[in-house]
């Protein structure tokens, strides 16, 4: 199967992080994807600049109305994600466990909606 | 030639009732889908009753069933052919012909199918309900009166945790040794709140709620059976095999409450007893203790009453004790404030549920305030143990002990 690892982190707290934190966070999330990679489990995973780079789209009455800023102001923000293949939920949470922000804060582990599993039924 | 219609449901409902969890466990455990392998099932027993009556019961009725129920799964696929769907269907059909088995070849994937059911992932309220529902085959409406939901709410919720174990993708497994105790954990939870429920009917009136508890038993058995290594596993099913011993003389013949302490022994079903004791013996010899064992030693040292005449409270006090350091709760507490209060006094007994005062949740808990009643009248201290039996009597819901802590009070006075 295949899931999604969703990354919040608070980035006014990671903004106030010392340099030496951030390297040392750096350093963990390298040899995490590295970890990934090399058990082949990794099929993507991406950074996201900080969501003050947001911008919103939304189509009302034919016309785009372009946002500058997130949707929704929260907390914690979406930082980052890594797609990965488990073979069930139990492997998927050995992995997320692993992921450096989830000592520091909470991931969110979705399974992709796969195609075939969303044929209707009959 | 008349009675075969007769005896073609009886038989299917005895397979039912003997293969019901083996076979969904089996279908459930290669899809993950578990309403697609009820579904089929419940096809596989349709066609049983239509077709045994005229051919007979097959020799081998497990298998037959199975045969028939993966035939269904296969067309199922069939159905909603996609490149993905079209992979899956083929390994079906390979296994379906690689696995031409008896019954005694099924292999018991029981175990499996529970630890799915109460995986971390599924909410721990509806594990009870859904290991009912697999393994036993029991329909919502019976579930949802068992625990007191309506039978809407009941099945919704079961729906929604069958398609998390699908969606999600929770594995059928017995978990590695590292993880096993947490886990089983949960799945002897799921089983003694199944116990538990069919227990607060004494006097076994909602018969629904009665045979839960034999039910309680029965999945106790299967898992002691499966797993009988596992002290905790012996160690549950000793706890409600003593309680189950008691159970009729836990009123009596006017249907009112008995205490423990007070009942007559001889009422007591000795043969369980003694198998409660095996079993936790049993447990003893594997080294490793925990909370059902220590409550199943706590019935142990109840129930030598049958036999020396007295009640060790000291001995149940130290149980209690060990209790507290690896299973604390409010009732663990209590309980361990009343042994205090027959090994030291009733002033140590109080000293002991007054450290407890500042928990919320014993504002409404029936017990904590019985507790606190019997032990303030040991001491004559008539007003606060009237109050604290009126705050009793107006949290319990049973009738009989409720007229039970109504006699009390009213004695107070005299």
């Amino acid at each position: 199967m295949r899931y999604i690892i969703l990354i919040n982190s608070d980035e006014a707290a990671m903004a106030n992080m010392p340099v030496e934190k951030i390297q040392q966070m750096s350093a963990a999330y390298g040899a995490y994807t590295e970890a990934l990679k090399k058990s082949g489990v990794w099929l993507a995973g991406e950074r996201l600049r900080p969501s003050q780079a947001t911008t919103s789209v939304r189509v009302a009455d034919g016309k785009t109305s372009v946002i500058d800023g997130p949707y929704a102001d929260t907390k914690e923000q979406l930082a980052g994600f890594y797609m990965i293949e488990a073979a069930d939920i139990d492997t998927a949470v050995e992995w997320a466990a692993r992921c450096p922000a989830a000592s520091v804060g909470t991931v969110e582990l979705r399974p992709i909606w796969e195609m075939a599993d969303y044929m209707p039924k009959q | 030639m008349d009675d075969s219609p007769r005896i073609a449901r009886a038989a299917a409902e005895a397979a039912a009732r003997q293969s019901y969890g083996k076979l969904l466990a089996w279908l459930a455990a290669r899809s993950r889908d578990v309403a697609a392998a009820e579904d089929a099932l419940a096809d596989a027993f349709a066609a049983a009753l239509e077709r045994w009556p005229r051919s007979g019961v097959p020799e081998r009725p497990e298998a037959w069933l199975l045969a028939v129920a993966r035939r269904r799964g296969v067309d199922a696929v069939r159905r909603r052919l996609t490149s993905e769907a079209g992979r899956e269907h083929l390994r079906l059909i390979a296994e379906e012909a690689e696995a031409r088995m008896t019954d005694e070849d099924l292999p018991d994937e029981r175990l499996r199918l529970m630890f799915a059911c109460a995986h971390p992932a599924i909410d721990p309220a509806v594990r009870a309900p859904l290991i009912l529902q697999t393994v036993l085959g029991f329909d919502a409406a019976a579930i949802g009166a068992a625990f007191l939901v309506p039978p809407a709410t009941m099945g919704q919720r079961l729906v929604r945790a069958k398609s998390r174990i699908r969606e999600t993708g929770i594995p059928f497994r017995v978990p590695e040794r590292a993880e096993l105790g947490e886990r089983l954990d949960a799945v002897l939870a799921a089983i003694y709140a199944t116990f538990a429920e069919g227990w607060l009917d004494p006097a076994g009136t909602e018969t629904r709620r009665r045979n839960l508890a034999t039910e309680g038993i029965w999945l106790g058995r299967l898992v002691a059976s499966l797993l009988p290594e596992e002290p905790e596993a012996l160690g549950l099913l000793s706890l409600m095999l003593f309680a189950e011993a008691r159970r009729a003389a836990r009123r009596d013949a006017s249907g009112d409450y008995v205490p423990l302490a007070e009942q007559d022994h001889a009422l007591w079903d000795h043969a369980l007893v003694d198998e409660a004791e095996a079993l936790l013996r049993r447990a003893a010899t594997l080294g490793a203790i925990g909370r059902y064992q220590l409550e199943a030693a706590v019935q142990s040292a109840h129930t030598a009453r049958r036999l020396t005449g007295h009640t060790d409270w000291e001995a149940i006090r130290e149980l209690y004790d060990a209790l507290l350091a690896v299973a604390a709760s409010p009732v663990v507490a209590i309980n361990r404030a009343v042994a205090i209060a027959e090994v030291e006094g009733a002033v140590a007994g109080l000293a002991a549920l007054y450290v407890l005062g500042d928990d919320k949740r014993l504002d409404d808990y029936q017990p904590f305030w019985a507790a606190r009643a019997g032990l303030l009248a040991r001491l004559g201290q008539v007003p606060q143990a009237t109050e604290a039996y009126d705050r009793a009597i107006g949290l319990e819901r049973d009738p009989a002990l409720r007229r039970f802590l109504q006699e009390r009070r009213a004695a107070l006075r005299h």
